[in-house]
């Protein structure tokens, strides 16, 4: 039995596209499930793929002391979403780096639910958007600490650019302590590129089309310096972004 | 080579630049001295073409040793565009966006060098180097040829080449800065630079090789340099040819390179007196 179709009360379906969901519901309705052991390590690489719907829905379960790096870039044509539900065990590790990068009437976004079920769990989420037209790109990001969970470090940052008026970030971090020794941050900002690095490019002989793309490229290219193999993912932000901008 | 005349600048509506006037021939190192806040900056942003720096009256033509209407070739002079031919006198610099001032030839060095995280200084400055190459129609440098050339001058001006491997000025001492943008200046080979108090803030060793480096890169009969700075050591290594004082956004006056000597001993209220 296929679970029931989202509805636009459920927060973390808010923002989603369900005219390019409804067709493609019964493949994703299920979440799929990796677990990392206990004391093990994953590093995971989510490349779009050449859908106009993409969706990644996975629940993660961390054992005490695993450590679970993420990857993803989010750049569908229509609608992409990439779900993650994580659960962290004593002393587990998560870092998600995730990118939105969107282009004319797409909706890109990123949705987590991380459970720090026990104590001395870290997770950090770092999203990053870019987007142009009347693209939308959101991060709806839970940090769940459970009572015990003490020495809980969670943190996120979100920044989004946006390159036309039309454009639109959504940003909706929340906390749910239940422990009371956590340190818990976050940190949001929509932005445009600061015009005075686009002056110090330009005044180096960038033309102002090359100095924005240069400067969106660092923006969104920063996320993947912990990743052991980033080339791939690289290129294609890379790609996405040549879209963009 | 550079000639500026009755140059009014505003910031923010307010006039900084009140009528500057200032003639640099090719072959010759200028230096602008005055009090903080005099508008030296200004005076270098204005040329630069940085947005916010509104230039409401004046002119400022530049003639680069090669300039672009020479080449004879139809073709460059269409990827060049109109604006970029100017007359015969010159190009008309403040027509130009700054990214075509630089690929004319000119280079700002910054007083405040700018960080940008997430963007390697090689990145940054082999797409600097070859956005100008392509405005003057010429074809890109291969990355193992820019790579070369990028460890050469930074070599000349005594700095680890590893640090162009890091993001643009990010976690680099003010020192290192200044140090980068002589390296930046070595890699475009400008015909014109603006040094804005590129000696603030360096030790003794560091003044040395900047000294040097402007020397090296600057001192040629087609090129031209103006040196904004508040201190003799630096024009002990690079000796002007003329001293201009700024004050109140005005040339109040010019003189020798011993005006600079005469500066420092009695300071800017006595000698613009
Ligand atoms: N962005 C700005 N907004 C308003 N005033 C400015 C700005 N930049 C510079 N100024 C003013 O312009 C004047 C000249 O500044 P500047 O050119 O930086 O002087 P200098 O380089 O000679 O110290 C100063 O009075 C300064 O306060
Ligand atoms: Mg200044």
């Amino acid at each position: 039995m296929t679970a029931p179709f989202p509805t636009r009360r459920e927060e973390d379906w808010r923002y989603a596209d369900f005219d390019a969901l409804r067709p493609v519901w019964e493949q994703f309705a299920e979440l799929v499930t990796i677990t990392v052991g206990a004391g093990e390590s994953l590093e995971e690489i989510w490349l779009p793929i050449a859908e106009d719907v993409q969706l990644r829905r996975v629940q993660l379960a961390l054992g005490a002391g695993a450590r679970a790096g993420i990857f993803a870039l989010n750049a569908a044509p229509v609608y992409g979403r990439i779900e993650l539900e994580v659960s962290l065990e004593e002393g587990a590790e998560f870092d998600l780096y995730a990118a939105n990068i969107g282009t004319g009437l797409s909706t890109n976004e990123v949705v987590t639910n991380v459970k720090h079920l026990e104590p001395n769990g870290r997770s950090r989420q770092t999203v990053r958007s870019v987007l142009n037209g009347k693209a939308v790109g959101s991060y709806l990001g839970k940090v769940e600490v459970a009572h015990g969970a003490q020495h809980t470090d969670g943190e996120q940052s979100v920044k989004a650019m946006l390159l036309d008026r039309g454009a639109t970030a959504n940003c909706k971090p929340e906390l749910e302590i239940y422990a009371d020794d956590v340190k818990c941050a976050h940190g949001a900002t929509v932005g445009e590129l600061d015009p005075l690095q686009l002056f110090y490019a330009e005044s180096r002989g960038m033309d102002p089309a090359t100095a924005r793309a240069l400067l969106l490229e660092g923006f969104i290219m920063g996320l993947w310096d912990t990743a052991s193999e980033p080339q791939a993912i690289c290129e294609a932000a890379r790609e996405a972004l040549r879209r963009v901008v | 080579m550079l000639d500026i005349s009755n140059l009014h600048a505003t910031v923010a509506d307010k006039p900084i630049l009140n009528g500057v006037t200032l003639h640099v021939p090719a072959g010759e190192v200028h230096a602008i001295m005055g009090p903080n806040g005099s508008g030296k900056s200004t005076l270098a942003y204005a040329l630069a073409g940085r947005p916010g720096y509104a230039v409401t009256e004046g002119s400022a033509t530049f003639t680069p040793t090669r300039h672009p209407r020479e080449s004879g070739d139809p073709a460059e002079q269409e990827r060049l565009g109109s604006r970029f031919r100017g007359n015969d006198e010159g190009l008309d610099l403040l027509a130009l966006d700054p990214h075509e001032r630089a690929a004319a030839g000119l280079f700002l060095g910054f007083q405040y060098p700018v960080e940008i995280p997430g963007v390697s200084y090689l990145q940054f400055l082999r797409e600097s180097l070859n956005s100008q190459r392509r405005s003057r129609g010429e074809p890109d440098l291969s990355g193992a040829e820019f790579i070369k050339l990028a460890r050469e001058q930074a070599k000349l001006l005594g700095m680890d080449a590893e640090m162009l491997k890091r993001p643009v000025n990010v976690g680099f001492s003010g020192g290192e800065k200044k140090r980068a943008e002589m390296v930046q200046m070595g890699i475009m080979n400008p015909t014109f630079a603006i040094l804005d108090e590129t000696d603030s803030g360096l030790d003794i060793d560091a003044l040395r090789a900047v000294g040097a480096g402007i020397n090296r890169i600057m001192r040629a009969p087609g090129k031209g340099v103006l040196l904004i700075t508040h201190y003799q050591r630096l024009l002990d290594y690079v000796e002007p040819d003329r001293v201009h004082v700024l004050s109140h956004g005005k040339i109040v006056r010019s003189g020798g390179p011993e005006l600079a000597h005469e500066l420092e001993r009695e300071g800017y209220a006595e000698a613009a007196a």
